[in-house]
């Protein structure tokens, strides 16, 4: 018993990072049908500025709040640099320079930083929590918590604030957007840079349980992508659920299979998800008539 | 109150407008009939500003529009209820409507929906409905009603009538007729030719992006060259 609680509980910590790395998916997607295959990268510039600013001598939430911000700004660049410009373009060639911008960052990383594995320490001690006969470290609270904060977050902007309503206006038709007065340029830019804040954040949480380097952030990436899929792409509710749900069944693979079938777990999803429910779980069926 | 001179437009390398002039004077109802294809709906597009003028100017209200961006033409108080609707489908009736006046956060956005309700009382049914679930009548109606609602001064009405029964578009009509009792100024671009005419103040009527002949509506009605060609009377 105590064994299944301590694979839910690391399933749990795991999950919610794919929710963060999902729920950025989610705002990118709702503002103009792009994947954004960069949002691992964010993850990962998230953990490495916070360790160099930690290790260059700043105080560990000042670095946290730096790289968030700083990641943010990528994100815009990112958005003023290379989405924009193809704008008209179809949605499978941005999609396909996103994945070339998350090449070229991993690549500056691994210039500008290094190509060490870095970590810094837990924000509130290592001392594990026992629960049931089960342990949790307090850094996986923090992440839980964050991931909660940031649906509860996204989902009051989505559905309260006529601004998050526009998001959602503007991928659903661009130029009905334009013609209601909604600035199309600056709602591209808000939601790259949510999307990478978001992801940043994800990163600052993690890094002091799983690590940072140049490279994690492909594989977050397709983590998140198969939770934002299984939960149903562009629901906030869906990124959350899908994350954790994915995350529990890693965790419960690698616990009564073998860890090294773990990734297997997320692609098996994506495949599952893919075949049988395109829409996913919270997916919204298009009911669109001429 | 608008007025266009000289204005042309291209997609690529094709010239589809080849220096249209037109002017619409407050409180009149001004219509541009036309063939598929003769370029209305690219006219209206420049005048929304969401496609680029190639040549020639558009003022409004005293003001060149030619730099100002679409998203600020609104506020201006040019609204344009686009070809083929163009509703939020994701979105519920009333959050279309609500995204209509995007520009404004003052009490008058509810009475501004209650009066959109009350012209079209079908939306009050629906209103918490998804606008891609409705008919293409009931679109219709969401688009003008949106349009309504970011308070125009002036409204850019792209062929309100297409595909729609015939008792719709009579309602259709009846609405956009009744839009000069609140002050608002409409050019309406239709291909249902005599429906327009019978509105209308003043009407153009475009042929493969010229302006071939323009008169006071009932003129345009009476003439014979427009009754064999646009009227099939």
């Amino acid at each position: 018993m105590s064994e299944l609680l301590q694979f839910l509980l690391s399933g749990v910590t795991v999950g919610a990072v794919y929710a963060l790395v999902a729920l950025g998916f989610t705002i990118i997607y709702n503002a103009s049908d792009v994947v954004n295959f960069a949002q691992g990268e964010f993850v990962m510039l998230g953990g490495m500025i916070t360790f160099f600013l930690h290790a260059a001598g700043a105080p560990l939430p000042l670095a946290a709040v730096i790289a968030i911000l700083a990641t943010a700004a990528i994100g815009v660049a990112m958005n003023k640099l290379t989405i924009e410009p193809a704008r008209g373009a179809p949605v499978v060639s941005l999609v396909i320079i996103t994945i070339g911008v998350s090449i070229l960052i991993r690549g500056a990383a691994q210039l500008i930083f290094d190509k060490q594995i870095h970590t810094y320490p837990a924000f509130s001690g290592d001392d594990p929590i026992h629960i049931l006969g089960a342990t949790i470290l307090p850094q996986s609270l923090w992440v839980i918590l964050g991931a909660v904060a940031v649906f509860i977050g996204l989902w009051l902007f989505f559905t309260r604030t006529l601004l998050g309503r526009a998001v959602l206006a503007t991928s659903n038709n661009r130029l009905a957007a334009q013609l209601v007065g909604i600035n199309t340029t600056f709602v591209m830019t808000l939601s790259f840079a949510l999307s990478a804040g978001i992801g940043a954040l994800a990163g600052v949480l993690v890094t002091p349980i799983t690590m940072v380097s140049y490279d994690v952030g492909l594989a977050l990436a397709l983590k998140g992508f198969a939770a934002a899929m299984l939960g149903g792409m562009g629901n906030p509710k869906g990124a959350l659920v899908g994350g954790l749900v994915l995350g529990l069944l890693e965790g419960l693979t690698a616990g009564y299979l073998s860890s090294q079938y773990k990734d297997a777990a997320a692609f098996i999803v994506i495949l599952a998800v893919l075949f049988f429910m395109p829409q996913g779980l919270f997916g919204r069926k298009s009911t669109d008539r001429v | 109150m608008l007025l266009v001179e000289g204005l042309r437009a291209r997609y690529g390398r094709i010239e589809v407008l080849h220096g249209i002039d037109l002017n619409v004077d407050s409180g009149e109802i001004v219509t541009v009939i036309g063939a598929n294809g003769a370029g209305k709906t690219t006219l209206l597009r420049c005048l929304s500003g969401v496609h680029p003028v190639a040549g020639g100017d558009i003022s409004f209200r005293g003001e060149s529009m030619s730099k100002v961006r679409s998203w600020h033409r609104l506020g201006r108080g040019l609204a344009q209820s686009p070809e083929g609707r163009q509703i939020f489908t994701n979105l519920t009736v009333e959050e279309n409507l609500r995204l209509g006046a995007y520009l404004f956060a003052d009490d008058r956005v509810e009475k501004d929906m209650e009066d959109a309700f009350q012209m079209f009382p079908v939306l009050k049914e629906k209103r918490n409905l998804s606008a891609g679930g409705l008919s293409g009548g009931q679109q219709q109606m969401l688009a003008m009603a949106r349009a309504l609602m970011g308070r125009p001064s002036c409204l850019l009405l792209d062929e309100p009538s297409m595909g729609l029964a015939p008792i719709i578009v009579s309602q259709i009509f009846d609405v956009v007729k009744g839009l000069k009792a609140l002050n608002v100024t409409v050019l309406l671009v239709e291909q249902n030719a005599y429906g327009a005419l019978k509105i209308a103040d003043r009407g153009y009527v475009m042929e493969t992006g010229r302006i071939t002949m323009d008169g006071p509506a009932e003129d345009l009605i009476a003439d014979p060259r427009i009754r064999e060609a646009y009227l099939g009377i």
